[in-house]
């Protein structure tokens, strides 16, 4: 069976989207071929720095004949309707159609349409055009002559040339016809652009890959890896050395070569004085080279790069040049690092903290300055439940941030938090607000570490509440595919520190102390004056309960932290003042007077410049199920079941304690997996189906009083009710006291007399008070189990 | 003035600063391309000068090579710092339209000033540019020797907010760094610029040292930055001013393009030392590039309506 083979050579493709333009490439190419009716055996694409390869193996040389039925219009139907049906069916006359009929519809025409299969060489002459024209490229440009039109072709860099070659072993393959923007598909590539730089005609895979490798291109990324990988080892191994792995740089690194040559370089020792983690950013960031540690562990000074040719003098020009400039590299580092010790030596009460009120944070959230003032002051207020002590959070808090204004971060981003841990240390304060100083960012995604130490985790915390309830305040949440502010990971975060260090505390307390420290900024302080007609604002309605301050002249004024606010009420901020609801839609922003003193009418100016931030109670129940939806994808990862989430969240309760959510899940987890636990299932499941039957009849809600003790007949039900009874006063104090366990000891205590009552009774009893008794009892069952989970919501 | 007798060494590219630039220029003006001096104004890179800036626009063929000193008032360190000056030199080639061996022409421009690819190990790592005054972008790459960057190779899509037909390939070569590696020397003020030896040598430092000290000193504490709001304002008016005079000529072409596109020039310098000088915050500094970036379109859409932009 004939093979493809098709190769797109191009100038220099981004490392970072080879890979994904390989399987583009093959999902393109086999997807339009399954369309045609087409099947192969199978097909492998590579990239490297200047090509694209396709190769697909076993496909027909034909395209299967397909033969189609087309049911026309009856027998004797109007001129029209033939006419059309004939067109239709590309029929000349009716003679060619034959005449069915059925019952139904009496006797009709019927064309049946043969199309013989194309040769799989013409399909593909449409295919591979119409793949390069439609190439999902992260970016695409034009170039050339040809560009002066806008219709030329786009590719991700110019496309310089197309090799499409189709047939079977046995033969001579042929080229498949067809050209792109003057650009004709062929038989010729090119070999490395430096050391084998001449035509290369090709048949099929099998020399093609051959003569690439003479040529001096490993075409498959996963060897070129593989070869780095080695021979990085080795070199490494034999200086008793070892690479410090880095599996993102050797991606890259193996997107940038045709020809891997790794070689050794070194640098001065003096440069080990910085920090290990800054030199390796500086060698990985600016010069993409890998870093290497000693039989202790600590770095060594040699550092390998990847080259793409073999030089005619072994690489030394080579090693020489990339160690001037990574000498110079590591000498701006070390200037930074000495730099960045002096002044956090030098400014010992911090005051560059001052500086942070330049930078903004975001445009509605105020600026970094305004965001480190409310983490400090939300950590405080965690300690009460975190425990941690007062004083080192406060300084931890304070400085958290501090390192981004450091020369070594403003360089390599990645070292944050790092950096601060590091330079705090070297001042002499405390290690777990240095720790804190690096821990606060964590956890930074599913598979990082939690913070244990207290500090570290009021400070984390406090991060991520006010990240998060802040862009809630200002409606920006996640939608979709789009987290830019990453909301998502900071909710997980926070479910992590809450749940791994046992912090039991409310959502919704959570988000109160921090929503309304989201708008009460620097910036913001209330400026309302009572002087005279000219006010354009009265006091919001929800604060006029507190008492006014007077300023020197004796003007009224009201403090931003005296303000009471109503939680259900949203926020507006017009300009410095301080609004509320209602005040924007009052009279009172009807006419507002201008400078000269003529009434203008600016409600649409003013209320297009407010910025509004949502009332506590809307993201404090948006972001309850925020977290829940966070909480159950976290445990379904975790291997927990899903629906016992969704049953445990069923309760009818806030569940606002995420830590208790969680001890719940996992209870009724271990609960389920007891044989009490699933025959109680059970016997609520049969119970629950016999009560919606019934409700059918009845209605909703029609069993929901108590049982009465008279009523029951049968000792199965006395024992029944009896057992409800105390099962349901049992789960509540054990609940009460969050003590899962005890909870589910008690429901498991149900499961004889459950089995009993379905054992003895028929529920649907003649008497129809009898009757609506037992479906009373099934009721309270029902209501009993629903205080530990919806079981109606375990699947099983 | 005796003069001045040295062999042939002292204009090698490897041995000179200036015969760094002499061989590149030979080189360039070999493969057909005019080649213009320095615009005479303050630019913070060759893409500034009207034969980048205007010439990519508009569908007639131009190939043009030049040096350009550029000054970026913030970048400079009182000639403390061996790699970093507030005033240095770019070498910049614009091909429109781009040819297909323009990859293979830089190359080629590489061994002429002796970086010989059998030994060095050349590559193109992606590194889409973009200009934010100018309203501009492209794709194209950082080239490297050896794990330095010496040049930047840009396919223009877009310039002066307009779209390029035909795009033109630019080429920018960072001189200094250049010659400190073909130099072998680690420190920019000691590059050799004019290939002597002995007395006779001049270094880049013995040229420039004392004007980036004074220069530095301008940027960050002298210079007048009410006159400097002033001058960008102006700049501003008088761009736009000019713009409108020049409208409807002959057959509706545009007859003040060239003068208008100085205004923007001097507005964006204008702004680069009031951005050195720290008195423009974050918030602002967004809104006066995106000033510049309106007069530099402007310029763009006007110089499509003259006979070198293409105007029928």
């Amino acid at each position: 069976m004939p093979d493809l083979l098709f190769e797109l050579f191009s100038e220099e493709i981004p490392a970072r989207m080879q890979k994904q333009a390989s399987e583009d490439l093959k999902r393109l190419v086999t997807n339009a071929l399954v369309e045609a009716g087409v099947t192969y055996e199978g097909a492998q694409a590579y990239a490297t720095p200047r090509r694209l390869a396709l190769h697909v193996v076993g496909l027909p040389a034909r395209q299967p004949d397909t033969r189609e039925e087309r049911k026309g219009p009856r027998v004797g139907s109007p001129e029209g309707a033939v006419q059309g049906f004939l067109k239709a069916a590309g029929l000349a006359s009716l003679d060619q159609a034959k005449i069915e009929s059925d019952p139904k519809k009496g006797e009709f025409y019927v064309a049946v349409i043969e199309k013989p299969g194309r040769p799989t060489l013409d399909l593909l002459a449409e295919i591979l055009p119409a793949t390069i024209r439609a190439f999902p490229w992260p970016k695409s440009m034009r170039w050339g002559a040809a560009s002066t039109s806008s219709a030329s072709l786009r590719w991700v860099r110019p496309l310089r040339a197309i090799l499409a070659t189709f047939g079977a072993e046995t033969e001579e393959p042929e080229i498949v016809p067809f050209a792109v923007d003057g650009l004709a598909a062929g038989n010729i590539t090119y070999g490395h652009r430096f050391l084998a730089p001449a035509e290369i005609r090709v048949k099929r895979f099998e020399d093609y890959a051959a003569k690439l490798e003479a040529a001096k291109v490993v075409l498959d990324p996963a060897r070129r890896k593989e070869i780095i990988r080695q021979d990085a080892r080795n070199l490494a191994f034999a200086q008793g050395l070892e690479v410090v792995e880095d599996e993102g740089l050797l991606d890259e690194v193996a997107g940038l070569v045709e020809w891997p040559v790794v070689l050794m370089g070194r640098f001065e020792d003096a440069f080990l004085d910085v920090p290990g983690e800054v030199i390796r950013a500086t060698i990985r960031a600016n010069q993409k080279c890998f870093v290497l540690r000693g039989p202790d562990g600590r770095l060594a000074s040699r550092f390998l790069l990847v080259s793409n040719i073999e030089a005619k003098d072994g690489g030394a020009t080579i090693i020489a040049g990339n160690e001037r400039v990574i000498r110079a590299r590591l000498s701006d580092a070390k200037f930074f690092w000495e730099t960045d010790k002096k002044v956090w030596r030098e400014d010992t009460g911090f005051t560059r903290l001052e500086r942070f009120k330049n930078v903004t944070f975001h445009e509605k959230l105020g600026s970094q300055w305004d965001r480190i003032e409310r983490i400090r002051a939300l950590a405080k207020e965690l300690c009460a439940v975190t425990g941690a002590d007062l004083e080192k959070v406060d300084l931890a808090a304070r400085i958290c941030k501090l390192d981004l204004q450091t020369e070594v971060v403003g360089e390599f981003p990645e070292v944050q938090g790092l950096m601060g841990r590091i330079y705090a240390g070297q001042i002499g304060l405390d290690p777990s607000v240095a720790a804190a100083c690096e821990e606060h960012y964590k956890p930074v995604g599913p598979g990082d570490s939690v913070p244990k130490d207290p500090v570290s985790t009021t400070v984390a915390l406090a991060d991520k509440l006010d990240t998060l309830v802040g862009f809630w305040a200002i409606d920006e949440k996640p939608t979709g595919s789009k987290d830019p502010y990453a909301l998502r990971r900071a909710a997980l975060g926070v479910i992590r520190l809450l749940v791994e260090n046992g912090v039991k505390v409310g959502v919704t307390n959570l988000v109160s102390w921090t929503h309304p420290r989201i708008y009460r900024r620097a910036d913001f302080v209330l400026r309302y004056v009572k002087k005279d007609q000219d006010d354009l604002f009265d006091v919001p309605s929800w604060h006029m309960d507190i008492g006014p301050r007077y300023d020197e002249e004796g003007n009224e004024y009201y403090y931003f932290d005296d303000v009471k606010y109503a939680s259900n009420e949203d926020v507006y901020i017009y300009k410095d003042h301080l609004i509320g609801d209602d005040d924007l839609f009052s009279f009172r922003l009807q006419i507002l007077k201008d400078p000269n003193g003529n009434g203008m009418d600016r409600r649409a100016e003013i209320a297009a410049s407010c910025q509004r931030f949502l009332s506590l109670e809307k993201v404090a129940s948006d972001l309850l199920s925020f977290f829940h939806d966070r909480l159950k994808v976290m445990l379904r990862d975790q291997g927990a079941r899903h629906d016992l989430v969704d049953a445990v969240l069923g309760n009818g309760e806030a569940n606002d304690d995420l830590l208790l959510v969680t001890r719940r899940v996992n209870a009724l987890g271990h609960f389920l997996e007891t044989e009490d636990g699933t025959s109680l299932l059970a016997g609520f499941k049969r119970a629950a189906n016999i009560l919606r039957a019934e409700e059918k009849k009845d209605g909703e809600g029609a069993f929901e009083a108590a049982a009465d003790p008279a009523l029951c007949r049968e000792p199965s039900e006395k024992a029944l009710l009896e057992a409800l009874s105390k099962a349901g006063e049992a789960a509540g104090i054990a609940l009460g006291k969050a003590d899962f366990e005890a909870a589910m000891r008690a429901m498991a205590a149900l499961r004889g007399p459950v089995d009993a009552f379905f054992e003895a009774v028929l529920v649907n009893a003649e008497d129809p008070a009898i009757r609506r008794n037992r479906l009373a009892l099934l009721a309270t069952l029902r209501r009993v189990t629903r205080q530990v989970a919806d079981f109606s919501r375990i699947a099983g | 003035m005796t003069a001045l007798t040295h062999g042939p060494d002292a204009l090698r590219p490897d041995r000179s600063f200036q015969g760094l630039i002499l061989t590149l220029q030979r080189f360039w003006a070999e493969k057909g391309c005019v080649i213009l001096q320095p615009y005479d104004m303050e630019v913070g890179a060759g893409t500034f000068h009207p034969a980048t800036t205007l010439r990519a626009l508009g569908p007639r063929p131009w190939n043009a090579a030049y040096v350009q000193p550029s000054r970026r008032p913030k970048d400079g360190r009182y000639g403390e710092n061996p790699n970093r000056f507030q005033h240095y030199y770019q070498f910049q080639v614009i091909l429109k339209p781009s040819p297909p061996n323009l990859q293979e022409l830089y190359l080629e421009s590489l061994y002429a000033i002796g970086i010989d690819p059998a030994l060095h190990d050349l590559r193109f790592v992606e590194d889409d540019w973009e200009s934010p005054t100018l309203g501009a972008w492209g794709l194209g790459w950082e080239c490297w020797c050896d794990g330095m960057e010496v040049s930047q190779f840009t396919y223009f899509q877009q310039v002066a907010g307009q779209e390029c037909a035909p795009v033109a390939g630019e080429l920018t070569y960072g001189l200094e760094r250049l010659a400190m590696y073909l130099q072998g020397v680690d420190n920019g003020f000691e590059l050799n610029f004019n290939g002597l030896e002995g007395d006779a040598k001049v270094t880049y430092g013995d040229v420039f040292r004392q004007a980036e000290q004074e220069y530095s000193r301008h940027n960050f504490e002298y210079a007048n930055t009410e006159k400097l709001f002033r001058n960008f304002a102006e700049a501003e008016a008088e761009c736009r001013a000019l713009l409108a005079a020049g409208e409807g000529g002959e057959g509706q072409r545009h007859r003040q393009v060239l003068p208008a596109y100085d205004q923007c020039i001097k507005a964006s310098h204008a702004f680069n030392l009031l951005d050195a000088r720290g008195v423009i915050s974050v918030t602002e500094r967004q809104s006066y590039i995106l000033r510049v970036r309106e007069l530099a379109k402007a310029c763009g859409a006007a110089w499509v309506k003259t006979e070198a932009g293409g105007a029928a």
